[in-house]
């Protein structure tokens, strides 16, 4: 696995913290903590900006988390066009970090409010990319 | 701190599509800088170079410039900060004065963005962003802050009419903006349609790309009162940075570095936001100018929408703002942006701003935004 089969089109393609994409094919969303001052992080990083340790473990997010904001993009930058529309999202998780990614289309719009209670699903493609997306809990 | 002034202000048309170079592009608002300061190439110390690079196919700008302006032996500087590199360049530049290393420093910002279809430039965009973390999702800049517009909505109750408002307010100055790109009128019923880009931003909640290059020539006191009839002062500058990540946001409401910096710049400034005669703020988006409102202390969180509701930041009104057409009207071509809002306070403080003119204006603030609240710079700027 490389972190260049994240998302719909990754623009990173070699990271320290590419466990990030074998974990998601094992269906857990994960960030990094410190195993030096315990600080959590997600996005997760190899380095900790706190202490300065580049020692770190993983840990799982698995919610349910609450809608803080979105938008669905009827419009899209290049590369995305065919995937229109979709809807962004970031979310707040008991984990004590924030989420962003698409949210699940299957959501209604009528259900797409501030305070949803969310889920994470990961979405693997038959071409080997893996992704993850928010989902009504 | 020694005393800065902006002793001369340019900026070309902002166009859909500049016929020409970049570098072509930039002597417009070179020409126009060096005519309004009356001096001549030789006269400058040194010079700081502002654009975002991607839309380029030359690398380091800055030699470029140096040399097509007729700047070369001094030394030049190239500054980046995607839509407020002509602010952050201002910073640059003032810091090179008051320091005493040189005396009179210019800087320009430019950008051409029509060589590049907007589905690419929108990508381009949006790599202003995480590109690790949420560019493998399909971000771009309308969708981010949409996602401020829609907390704003949510915990404040402001409405897409609110938003729509300050784009009436934009295009009744955008048409008496001969250097902006857009300068039609736009009633309410036009710009409510629901044609959207990113839910709840329509069309025209958007500004447009466009090309443009703006000039500033700064100078210490000395210089100011020896080569300047109507120096304009360089009072408060503020600047500050937030995550770029929007996992590392703690609100979606308001812009954490426009508080930040707007607080740093008021206080160096000895003054505050009761103290301000007309403004030019960030608006890439109208939720960016509602925002504003709260973010700079015009209004208290959650009453911006009063302000654009009862008109108080027409150019009548309290607090008069974006009284040139904004962004919105202009269009933004990145590394001018900041370069263009600060000349036009520079022209209100001299009383040179003509149709635009706010009656007695002696001190104006200009809200620089880059990325989607990753740098924010706010200036504050007095006739005396």
């Amino acid at each position: 696995m490389s972190f260049d089969q994240f998302g719909v089109i990754s623009f990173t393609s070699a990271t320290k913290t590419e466990k990030f994409v074998e974990l998601l094919q094992d269906n857990r969303l994960s960030g990094t903590v410190c195993k030096s001052c315990g600080a959590k992080f997600f996005p997760p990083r190899s380095d900790c900006s706190f202490c300065l340790s580049d020692e770190m473990d993983w840990f799982g997010i698995d919610g349910p988390g609450e809608l803080i904001s979105y938008t669905t993009a009827m419009y899209a930058p290049a590369g995305f066009e065919k995937d229109v529309p979709y809807s962004l999202g970031v979310a707040e998780f008991p984990e004590g970090v924030k989420v962003f990614g698409r949210l699940d289309k299957s959501i209604p719009d009528d259900q797409l409010k501030a305070g949803l209670k969310v889920k994470v699903k990961v979405v693997s493609s038959g071409e080997g990319r893996v992704s993850y997306e928010l989902s009504a809990a | 701190m020694a005393k800065v002034a902006v002793i001369g202000v340019g900026q070309s048309a902002f166009v859909r599509s500049y016929p020409g170079s970049i570098r072509e592009l930039a002597f417009e608002a070179f020409r126009d800088a060096m005519k309004d300061a009356g001096i001549k190439s030789q006269q400058i110390d040194a010079s700081v170079i502002c654009s975002a690079p991607e839309y380029d196919k030359q690398r380091t700008p800055a030699g470029l410039m140096a040399e097509y302006l007729g700047l070369n032996p001094q030394p030049t500087f190239y500054v980046e900060s995607v839509c407020s590199s002509s602010s952050s360049g201002l910073r640059t530049a003032y810091a090179l004065v008051a320091s005493g290393l040189h005396d009179v420093v210019m800087v320009l910002g430019f950008q051409k963005m029509s060589e590049i279809s907007s589905a690419e430039s929108q990508e381009r965009m949006g790599r202003g962003a995480d590109i690790q973390w949420e560019a493998p999702f399909g971000t771009m800049m309308p969708a981010y802050y949409a996602m401020y517009a829609r907390g704003h909505f949510e915990k404040y109750g402001t409405t897409e009419e609110d938003l729509a408002l300050i784009r009436v307010k934009s295009s009744t100055y955008g048409v008496i903006n001969d250097k902006a790109v857009f300068r039609k009128s736009l009633d309410l019923e036009k710009i409510m349609e629901p044609k959207y880009i990113a839910t709840p931003l329509k069309m025209y909640d958007c500004c447009a790309n466009a090309d443009g290059s703006s000039c500033m020539i700064l100078a210490s006191e000395e210089k100011a009162r020896d080569l300047c009839a109507k120096p304009v002062w360089i009072r408060g500058l503020g600047m500050a940075t937030a995550p770029i990540n929007m996992a590392g946001r703690d609100t979606f409401s308001g812009l954490k570095c426009a508080q930040l910096a707007g607080k740093r710049a008021y206080e160096m400034a000895g003054i505050g936001p009761k103290d301000i005669d007309v403004a030019e703020v960030h608006d890439c988006f109208t939720i960016a100018e509602m925002m504003a409102y709260e973010d700079l202390g015009f209004a208290e969180p959650g009453k911006g929408k009063e302000l654009i509701r009862n008109k108080e930041t027409y150019k009548e009104g309290r607090i008069p703002v974006n009284v040139d057409g904004g962004l919105l009207s202009k269009g933004h071509p990145i590394g001018a942006t900041g370069g263009s809002q600060i000349r036009t306070v520079a022209l209100q403080l001299r009383g040179a701003a003509g149709e635009m003119q706010v009656p007695n204006a002696k001190i104006g603030l200009v809200h620089n935004i880059g990325g989607v609240g990753i740098y924010g710079n706010v200036s504050i700027f007095s006739a005396d």
